[in-house]
């Protein structure tokens, strides 16, 4: 039974004072929480990721879907849960461009290159950059066609700019919207082992129109082969880098689901760039008569 | 914690120094000043405070006045000079002319907030309005290139005219960049400095798009 003395409160010297009376004592040291080997980690990561990530795979997501747990704990009306969308570095966002232009075979974009770290910077000016090179290349381009004939006076063309907008914005949004819902959908019937967040996917729909940028530039010049070419080009790439990405994510379900899905996705990004192409760039083979003089009654009655 | 238990503010220790924060003692008695001053050097004031910015836009060094004392009356007068001046273009369709005054406005104020928000969001140190006021004074030069393009444009529309706009909306676009990065990109992240100048490198660019293609009808 213990004494109301043994039950007295003790106090404790300072951790210094007891080590230095007692050296041979086992201590253990509670540092604080530190945020930087967080980061650390990612970087180190980077130099020699694709080596990690196909032997390790999922145990790499794994770890890394731990860590980005961490990060995305502010409410969402704070601004510091939007700064978790833009926590990216130059090199980062360079590298994730690189890998949306040449996509490798078998390589998924998303777990290669996003790692649980989407960000919005990419996708919203992709976007923005987008608009405004085919407007402007549409614009210029269709000045370079009817340069030299006398019934065309330039115009700028400047309500283009605001249908460019909707439509590219609309689609890099609404459609990984969509996608998003009919794989949730498609998950609770079938069990995926790979599944993507919302943000994920509009990562990979952002990054993906990258390729459109020096098409539209390039689409200035005005040969219709030259265009089409292009167009076919662009396709393949960015139509590649989404059909990698999503092939992973419903190939366990239904054959003939898997397919449809992977080829709406195609089909919507082919009609998204032929419609650009038809839409702001004026067909350069559609040549207006040259101008010749029309043969009026009064110059025959010369004649 | 041994030593901790009888810490004591003894009586033979003096306690010094100033709670109170000095800076607000001084503005009632600024505030009367100025109702007292004649009308005139308050305006005169401002507007010696916004030629000052527009000094320093045109030379930028990387001062931090025009950080630290933001105004948006420049902008503003810039804003509302090139929107005005981008009028009276080509306007035989309406759907195909040149940007109305609405969407000029709309275009600077709404790109101006766009871009700070994502250089606050990227983890910028420097304040919105701050970040407005920079961003409009830069305007600046691309207002002065307008001016000097209307003025060409009333001399001919030929190649030759085209190529002197060309040159001149390119060169003070190049200034207008350099100026506003000169005074932001300090305040950013350093391994982020590449994403914050890019889209003001798109803001000015789509700007100088604006001057370069308007014809007058």
């Amino acid at each position: 039974m213990a004494t109301v003395d043994d039950l007295k409160f003790e106090e404790f010297d300072d951790a210094a004072n007891l080590l230095a009376a007692n050296p041979d004592a086992t201590t253990i040291s509670i540092d604080e929480p530190v945020e930087i080997p967080k980061n650390q980690h990612s970087r180190r990561q980077e130099p020699g990721r694709e080596e990690d990530d196909e032997l390790l795979g999922t145990f790499h997501s794994d770890k890394t879907e731990l860590l980005a747990g961490q990060k995305k704990s502010a409410p969402f009306w704070t601004f510091e849960y939007y700064q978790t969308f833009f926590d990216v570095d130059t090199y980062q966002v360079l590298d994730r461009i690189k890998g949306s232009v040449f996509p490798v075979p078998g390589k998924n974009f998303v777990r290669l290159y996003i790692r649980s770290n989407p960000d919005l910077y990419g996708p919203f000016w992709i976007c923005a950059t987008l608009v405004f090179a085919i407007a402007v290349s549409g614009n210029l381009s269709n000045f370079l066609i009817h340069l030299g004939k006398p019934t065309y006076h330039y115009v700028p063309e400047f309500r283009k700019v605001s249908i460019a907008a909707t439509t590219i914005f609309a689609y890099a949004w609404l459609v990984p919207l969509a996608l998003w819902g009919f794989l949730m959908w498609r998950n609770s019937k079938v069990m995926n082992i790979v599944s993507y967040s919302f943000l994920e996917i509009v990562c990979v729909y952002g990054y993906s129109l990258f390729i459109y940028i020096p098409t539209a530039i390039l689409w200035i010049i005005p040969e219709k082969v030259v265009r089409w070419v292009l167009l076919m080009f662009s396709l393949c790439i960015s139509g590649s880098v989404l059909v990698m990405t999503f092939w992973p994510a419903v190939r366990d379900d239904n054959r003939r689901i898997a397919l449809a899905t992977v080829g709406t996705v195609v089909l919507l990004h082919a009609l998204l760039s032929v419609g650009c192409l038809a839409y702001f760039f004026d067909a350069p083979e559609l040549d207006f008569p040259a101008p010749i003089i029309p043969i009026t009654p009064a110059h025959n009655g010369t004649t | 914690f041994a030593g901790l238990a009888d810490v004591s503010i003894s009586e033979d220790i003096p306690v010094e120094g100033e709670i109170t924060v000095p800076v607000g003692s001084h503005s009632p008695e600024e505030d009367f000043s100025t109702l007292d001053e004649p009308v005139r050097d308050t305006i005169m004031r401002d507007l010696k405070a916004v030629g000052k910015k527009f000094v320093h836009v045109m030379y930028p060094k990387k001062s931090s006045a025009l950080l630290r004392d933001w105004d948006l009356w420049g902008p503003l007068v810039l804003c509302v000079s090139l929107a005005l001046m981008l009028q009276g273009g080509s306007a035989d369709s309406k759907d195909d002319g040149g940007p109305q005054f609405a969407e000029v406005f709309v275009i600077i104020w709404f790109g101006a907030v766009v871009i700070t928000l994502n250089s606050k969001l990227l983890g910028g140190t420097i304040s919105f309005f701050q970040s407005l006021c920079v961003l409009g004074y830069c305007v600046l030069p691309l207002t002065v290139a307008m001016l000097v393009c209307r003025l060409v444009l009333l001399a001919g529309s030929g190649t030759i005219s085209f190529i002197i706009r060309l040159i001149v909306v390119v060169a003070m676009f190049g200034w207008s960049t350099l100026a506003s990065t000169a005074f932001l990109a300090d305040s950013q992240p350093p391994n982020r400095k590449a994403l914050v100048v890019y889209p003001i490198f798109l803001f000015y660019f789509v700007i100088s798009w604006m001057i370069l293609a308007f014809t007058p009808q």
